[in-house]
């Protein structure tokens, strides 16, 4: 929605498809507060913040229940949408295409849990569906594998309905999410296990038994450590993957560390013309950044089509160095101050972020792989580097 | 007076039964099963392959010799006629060793005594021509060209919707608990919902066969379960054009690599014994799908990274004392037919199965079958969005727009296949609304997200269409309910 305000405010003619019935992608589903705080300057709820956007709509053409089963990729100058609807098939002219189709949860046989497949196993965001769009309750004795913010907001809200979280299991020996969500584990008295992983699920009908292991900082199981929790459910919250197959179809290049494409500073994908935003990019923790690179996005449409394509120049690459798990954008063209969203790989206190090309350090007291760093370069640094610019988060000293 | 016919297990042994029955004008048959779809015992989880015939000693296994090679040339017209998924893309068996060539010729010797056509050994030239990512050790393969592939609970779907509609009558959630024999004559069948009247009873309960048996008094043989583990991968991940199997050993046919029918690597099974009260242990295990992995790396080292799993699943072959198929009327109980230990190639043989008990029909109990002027061989195809044309899906939209709607994103299902499942559901008696019987018609949630997006769309539909709150709504039947009530019932203290 942000990429489609902005881009109808630039002036472009929008069409906005959407394969869910509502808009907002995941959320009307996520009713808890924490969203907008840098975009609307205000902290809204998922709904609310869909809804702010949505009022800002007007003048942009929107299908919902409308699911895009193909990209035609003619030429650098003419692609066609094809995408189905209650309507039927219909094939839509275009110049240019920003995809921000999101993510999708892992699921308990990609994290290779084995034993019976049985009801009660759920990702969190389809228990998170079940229970704020449909008004289901999913089970009464939970336990959730992940602490990301997605894991203890559902074990939040889990504990509001007055289920019981036997446990957060986290593979990690270290949170993965945020300090604020964090927090919801000691407000409901839930307990965490961090270097543990769940490795099987038994019952007949339903699940009944969890069973858990610990591991050790090679992320090795030990033996005999292996211990059973009872529950009737378990909430998978194992991390998100960029959905990006309509993307590969038509030959757009994939990062495999942040598993969505690679782009320039102008979110434009290997593919001239495809932009991509939001967590199809790589995944966000905010919406703030997720709407934020809507709007660059729409940006670069623009530039796109004035210029009948992105105008040729020798790009400068951002490269990921020491402790840098995964960035983008990953070609800069120095001509505009761009914003860098990247992740560690590891936890560690007292930094600086270098960009030694350009003689570049900002100090931190601490960095997280569950928080992303989102940095500023100004054009004019950009410009310094010859080629690259290399990214890496070091000790102070 | 039509001559019932009571079938215990609507598995595809029972369900093949059912539908050869069906075309006689003087039967009445009854199908029963316990679960509430059919096809979802040992049906459910298999390697899906029709067999080619080679491998079963017809000095040992006559039965199995015979049946299997007949039920894969019967498979080439049921497969048209109700149209089932399936591709003829033959196999391999893979010698990695010099001395595997000495029992890929008594395979080779055995599939000629048992009638079965274009077998070839070939060379590691023409191996590799055949299957290019084979394994480099490979020295050379059997190459059985009839095999194929077939989606097995669909087939099992297809075969009853065509019975159903020649006059089955079918009795989901119907659990056999006791056989009425009176003066050494079937009476009928005790269940948990009432007695069912029958001059016939055939038992086809798979797992279950030896205690059925038992039922009517007939103990000489016991049925333990031998599981098997497989994986199955994301799509776009490149597997065999073939189906791969390695040299075999005399307890299995070996962990094979193929290309299923929707396009995923899959490799499996390996195999365990379990006792015979196991019968319902179809978990998946850590050692179970190790050892697969293990062999299915020697045909097949380029598999790929673990995330690209999409579902791990094991199941239960029936294995009867004597290794057998054991396919006869039993003299004690006049009426009683054992269609028991049909464990592998039982799939392969079913067809053959149901028309071996026709005969028998006729032949040992001396009942002469009249053929029905009119019965019908055809059955079409459930809709499958992602088969169309978009000429044809923009056709039928204009009669229902839920054929444009996409439900399941990862296999383009659209919400009109789905309803068209629940009402093919509803036509063969299926009572409690499953997310099961909804992915097994029409595909939904099988894909890369296993379901995650698409099941609160599925769970919604079937709610509306079968009248019943959502969370009543079961992922594979009673006790699996996806919820406990609506998200305030424990706040509510109930
Ligand atoms: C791991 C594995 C791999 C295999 N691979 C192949 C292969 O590649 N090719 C091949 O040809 N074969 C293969 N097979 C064998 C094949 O799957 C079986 O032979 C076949 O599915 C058996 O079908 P069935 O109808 O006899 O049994 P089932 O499908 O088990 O049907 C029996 C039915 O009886 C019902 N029932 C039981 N007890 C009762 C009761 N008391 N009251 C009412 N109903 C009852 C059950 O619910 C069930 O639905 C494989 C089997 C396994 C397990």
């Amino acid at each position: 929605m942000a990429a489609a305000i902005r881009a109808k405010e630039l002036g472009l003619k929008v069409l906005l498809l959407d394969d869910n019935d509502y808009l907002g992608g995941i959320l009307p589903q996520c009713i808890h507060p924490g969203f907008g705080i840098h975009y609307f300057k205000e902290e809204l709820t998922g709904p609310e913040f869909a809804y702010r956007l949505m009022n800002k709509l007007d003048g942009v053409e929107v299908k919902t229940s409308a699911r895009v089963l193909e990209i035609i990729n003619y030429s650098d100058l003419e692609k066609f949408v094809v995408f189905t609807s209650p309507q039927g098939v219909q094939k839509v002219p275009t110049k240019t295409i920003i995809y921000a189709a999101g993510a999708r949860e892992r699921h308990a046989f990609e994290i290779g849990i084995v034993g019976d497949r049985v009801a009660g196993i759920y990702t969190a965001g389809e228990a998170q569906t079940l229970m704020d769009i449909y008004g289901i309750m999913p089970g009464k004795e939970i336990v959730i594998v992940g602490s990301g913010d997605v894991g203890l907001i559902m074990a939040r809200r889990f504990s509001l309905e007055g289920a019981k979280v036997k446990a957060v299991i986290e593979l990690m020996p270290y949170p993965g999410g945020l300090a604020r969500n964090i927090m919801i584990l000691k407000d409901f008295n839930i307990p965490l296990y961090l270097s543990h992983k769940v490795v099987e699920v038994r019952g007949k009908g339903r699940v009944e038994k969890i069973k858990v292991v610990k591991v050790d900082e090679n992320l090795r199981e030990i033996p005999g450590t292996e211990f059973w929790i009872e529950a009737d459910t378990l909430v998978i919250s194992a991390g998100l993957i960029p959905n990006v197959k309509l993307l590969t179809e038509i030959g757009v290049v994939i990062d495999p560390s942040t598993g969505g494409p690679i782009v320039n500073d102008r979110l434009e994908t290997s593919v001239p013309g495809i932009f991509v935003a939001g967590n199809a990019l790589l995944i966000n923790d905010l919406v703030d950044y997720v709407a934020e690179q809507g709007e660059l996005a729409a940006e670069g449409a623009r530039e796109f089509i004035e210029n009948g394509g992105i105008p040729s120049r020798r790009w400068i690459r951002l490269v990921k160095g020491e402790n840098v798990r995964l960035l983008a954008p990953h070609y800069l063209s120095g001509e505009r101050d761009v914003w860098i969203y990247a992740r560690v790989r590891r936890p560690m206190e007292d930094v600086v972020v270098e960009f030694p090309e350009i003689g570049k350090k900002i100090k931190l007291p601490v960095v997280k792989p569950a928080e992303m760093l989102r940095i500023k370069l100004k054009a004019e640094e950009i410009s310094k580097a010859e080629d690259k610019i290399t990214m890496r988060v070091v000790k102070h000293g | 007076m039509k001559i019932r016919v009571a079938i215990i297990g609507a598995g595809i042994t029972g369900a093949s039964i059912a539908r050869v029955l069906s075309k006689y004008e003087n039967l009445e048959v009854h199908l029963i099963d316990k679960n509430p779809d059919v096809g979802w015992g040992v049906s459910k989880a298999n390697t899906a392959i029709i067999h080619g015939g080679y491998d079963d000693d017809p000095d040992k296994y006559p039965m199995r010799a015979k049946l299997c090679i007949r039920g894969n040339r019967l498979w080439h017209q049921w497969v048209k006629e109700l149209e089932i998924p399936h591709v003829w893309n033959g196999a391999l068996i893979v010698a990695l060793k010099d001395e595997d060539f000495k029992e890929l010729e008594v395979l080779l010797e055995r599939g000629i005594r048992n009638g079965v056509p274009e077998m070839r050994i070939v060379d590691r030239d023409e191996l590799f021509r055949l299957e290019p990512g084979l394994t480099r050790e490979a020295l050379g393969a059997l190459w059985v060209p009839i095999v194929g592939q077939i989606g097995p609970i669909p087939a099992v779907i297809a075969i009853v919707e065509n019975a159903v509609a020649n006059g089955v009558k079918t009795h989901l959630e119907t659990e056999v608990r006791g056989i009425k024999v009176e003066n050494g004559e079937v009476k009928g069948v005790e269940t948990n919902s009432g007695f069912i009247e029958a001059d016939i009873i055939i038992n086809a309960a798979g797992l279950y066969a030896d205690e059925i048996s038992r039922m009517a008094g007939i103990d000489y043989f016991e049925i333990h379960p031998r599981k098997g583990e497989y994986w199955i991968f994301d799509e776009g991940i490149p597997g065999p054009k073939r189906v791969l199997f390695p040299t075999p050993t005399p307890i299995s046919k070996g962990i094979v690599v193929t290309t299923e029918i929707s396009g995923h690597l899959m490799i499996g099974p390996n195999a365990q014994d379990l006792p015979p009260e196991e019968k319902e242990n179809t978990a998946t295990t850590r050692e179970g799908l190790e050892e697969v992995w293990e062999g299915a790396k020697k045909l097949w080292p380029q598999l790929p990274p673990r995330s690209k799993v999409i579902r791990t699943f094991a199941g239960l072959r029936p294995e009867p004392t004597g290794g057998d198929f054991i396919i006869k009327a039993e003299e004690e109980v006049w009426g009683f037919i054992n269609v028991a230990g049909i464990r592998s190639p039982g799939l392969t043989s079913a067809p053959a199965i149901a028309y071996e008990v026709a005969e028998i029909i006729q032949r040992d109990l001396g009942i002469e079958l009249v053929e029905k002027k009119k019965w019908n061989p055809y059955r079409r195809e459930i809709t499958h969005f992602f088969a169309l044309s978009y000429d044809k899906v923009n056709e039928l939209v204009k009669k229902n727009p839920a054929y444009g709607k996409i439900v399941c994103r990862c296999n383009k299902v659209s919400e009109g296949d789905i309803l068209e499942a629940i009402e093919r559901m509803k036509f063969i008696g299926v009572k409690t609304p499953s997310i099961d019987s909804v992915k097994f018609r029409t595909k939904a949630a099988t894909g890369t997200c296993q379901g995650s997006f698409c099941r609160p769309r599925i769970i919604q539909i079937l709610a509306r269409e079968y009248g019943v709150p959502p969370w009543e709504v079961t992922l594979k039947g009673k006790g699996s309910e996806i919820g406990i009530g609506d998200v305030k019932v424990l706040v509510r203290g109930e």
